[in-house]
């Protein structure tokens, strides 16, 4: 491998990266900070994906498709945490998994009524359909490297939010002790709710941008969940700063990986997950 | 006694098993087989051999653990005479265990392991569709005319993506042409950002690929992404460019792969089919779809022959044996291991079609390698 050849795969990692901490970023909020057991994960990225398909169809345009499709995942996140998520806060952590993979079933079935069973594509926006071209045969798409700065400003946004706003205080007050912070009269009820919320649109919102690039097929929720929970727990449970460290980890060791050691490329992430928590059991930032 | 059992058990419905996907990523392929299946048996009156035929379904979701069980349910609770499945070949290799104890007789109508119809073969298994082997050997050849003498292979890395590699291999290697370096991705991983780079840093003359589905989908994007396309052609076996074509744009578009079936075969059957199924389901058909017509062909030519009394195996299984099968893909007869033996076309992508360049192999037979039956 030249030098070059050692930067591009470097940028690789970067950016395979930064996607999976988009499509963590949402798990992060409801099950790393609010302690949510969120099988569903999946499934929401995926309902933003096919609403990204959907929508850009019937507006032509992507950004379009996005600007409409926040505020519909919005309201789904806030109706089920109104309808059913807030039944099973005071409860043991099996309800939430029972209940979250009946949502996985439910989403699927929806899916394929609503939207068949076919593989879609969906259009990079022409601002962003160029590449650079980095040496005599491979360029690199410009639409990624979007997704990486969307990504970036997404942890920033995220990690700002927690740590230094008003909402964030508050979030982190009702994960701590939810009757404590209701007693000091914070109406932990719309808290949760909003923050649910957030993680949903969070989630879909991965998908949507995403789209272009995975495509929109049946089961691609299924895909991602497992790779979430992995980010969330290296990381460390409750820490933004965590997941986004956990997911260039993880980009740059799945991307040396299939080059360097192809035979275990499949285990490696895994690999690397036993190692920190048997170094870190708490996960990279984890506080426990 | 024995005349009127025999009457009433060929005047009573013929009980046909589907053991298929109906959920999750391979739904599509489910239902395609069935529909095409439903045509067949719509175009024979509803009749087999003159017993109308009966259904049993069963969603084997492509999961392979459930995959005996699921059979057993058709086989011992149902009682069907014959089991139809399935897409997945892990869950093809679990029915497989099932009917060689039982004896039911079974027909593959898509799976494309090799050793289903290789050391895995029996009198009452017969496969309708091709095995991977077929799709990949005479890819090598047509490489080879193009002066293609270097190339890089790319698939995941599981059963069927090595079994697609082996077959190429063996081809390509015959006529002289030599893989410089096999990368796999883990499975069903879709990021292949990594292994791009590495090829553009090899610079092959060309590149094979194997992926289906969504997974074809996205290495064809990320292939045209990259700067690759139009830098090194890109070939594979069929699945690469299969029913994904309306999703990816022109990310296809030139791309060449070898296969028993087309978008354009210059066929009469294969254009009565077509019209046939928009007909019926107001769809256009598919690759699956064929092969579940051709499935019902395969069991009718058998059914018909005993006239119904399909206790009869042995006249049965015969029939299906010596079949000439008018299929929508181009006539075809059964193998010695009980697998078509057809004609594999070259096909290029033009627009959202797969066009054909030519026929690569004509009557190709599988291997059937380790088959003792």
């Amino acid at each position: 491998m030249s030098f070059a050849f050692f930067l591009i795969q470097l940028l690789n990692g970067m950016q395979y990266g930064l996607l999976l901490f988009l499509v963590a970023s949402g798990l992060t909020l409801i099950f790393g900070i609010m302690g949510i057991i969120n099988l569903a994960h999946g499934s929401f990225y995926m309902v933003g994906a096919y609403l990204a398909w959907s929508l850009a169809g019937m507006t032509g345009s992507l950004t379009a498709a996005i600007l409409i499709g926040i505020p519909l995942t919005v309201v789904l996140g806030m109706f089920l945490e109104w309808l059913l998520m807030r039944r099973l806060y005071g409860r043991d952590h099996l309800y939430q998994v029972l209940l979250t993979y009946g949502l996985i079933l439910v989403f699927e079935e929806m899916r394929s009524i609503l939207w068949g069973d076919d593989v879609y594509g969906v259009k990079v926006p022409d601002l962003l359909n160029h590449s650079i071209a980095l040496t005599e045969n491979l360029s690199y798409p410009v639409y990624r490297l979007g997704i990486s700065a969307v990504c970036l400003l997404l942890a920033a946004g995220l990690y700002f939010l927690i740590k230094h706003t008003r909402l964030g205080m508050m979030i982190r007050a009702g994960a701590s002790n939810r009757e404590m912070a209701q007693s000091l009269g914070i109406n932990i009820k719309l808290v949760y709710t909003l923050v649910f919320a957030l993680g949903v649109a969070l989630a879909a919102f991965a998908g949507m941008i995403n789209a272009p690039v995975s495509s929109v097929y049946p089961g691609m929720g299924a895909q991602v969940l497992i790779i979430c929970f992995v980010i969330v727990v290296i990381g460390g449970i409750g820490s933004v700063k965590g997941a986004m460290a956990a997911s260039i980890m993880i980009g740059m060791a799945d991307t040396f990986g299939q080059i360097l050691v192809p035979e275990v490329a499949g285990m490696i992430v895994y690999l690397l997950m036993a190692v920190v928590l048997v170094w870190r059991p708490e996960g990279l930032f984890g506080r426990i | 006694m024995l005349p009127t059992a025999l009457a009433n058990a060929q005047s009573a419905k013929l009980r046909v098993g589907l053991m298929l996907p109906y959920t999750g990523t391979f739904a599509q392929l489910g239902t395609g087989v069935t529909n095409g299946f439903k045509l067949a048996v719509a175009e024979h009156g509803g009749k087999f051999g003159g017993r109308e035929v009966e259904y049993f379904v069963v969603d084997d979701e492509s999961n392979p653990g459930n995959a005996p069980a699921n059979a057993n349910k058709l086989i011992q609770r149902d009682k069907v005479d014959v089991l139809i499945g399935s897409v997945h070949s892990g869950v093809s290799l679990g029915i497989a265990k099932v009917v060689r104890e039982t004896g039911t007789l079974w027909i593959v109508p898509v799976s494309l392991a090799n050793e289903l119809t290789g050391p895995l073969c029996a009198p009452n298994i017969f496969r309708a569709s091709f095995s991977s082997w077929q799709t990949d050997f005479p890819l090598g050849k047509v490489l080879m005319q193009r002066g293609h003498k270097k190339v890089v292979h790319i698939t995941w890395n599981y059963v069927t993506g090595q079994e697609n590699l082996a077959g190429f291999k063996e081809g390509y290697e015959k006529e002289g042409g030599k893989i410089i370096k096999e990368l796999f991705v883990p499975f069903p991983q879709v990021e292949f950002q990594a292994l791009l780079t590495e090829i553009a840093s090899i610079k092959p003359d060309a590149v094979v690929a194997w992926f289906a589905g969504a997974g074809s989908a996205k290495f064809l994007k990320d292939y045209q992404a990259s700067g690759l396309k139009g830098k090194i052609p890109l070939f594979g076996s069929g699945y690469l460019t299969d029913g994904i074509l309306d999703a990816v744009g022109n990310a296809a578009e030139g791309v060449e792969t070898t296969f028993p079936y087309a978008d354009d075969l210059d066929i009469k059957k294969d254009k009565a089919f077509r019209l046939a199924y928009v007909k019926m389901f107001k769809m256009q058909p598919d690759t699956a779809a064929m092969l579940g017509y051709d499935t019902a062909q395969l069991y009718a030519a058998g059914v018909n022959a005993v006239k119904g009394d399909v206790a009869n195996k042995v006249a049965m299984i015969k029939a299906m044996e010596t079949a000439k099968i008018d299929s929508p893909r181009g006539q075809w007869t059964m193998s010695k291991s009980h697998n078509p033996v057809q004609d594999v076309y070259l096909r290029k992508v033009v627009g959202n079609e797969n066009k054909v360049v030519s026929v690569a192999s004509k009557a190709l037979a599988d291997p059937a390698q380790g088959c003792k039956a």
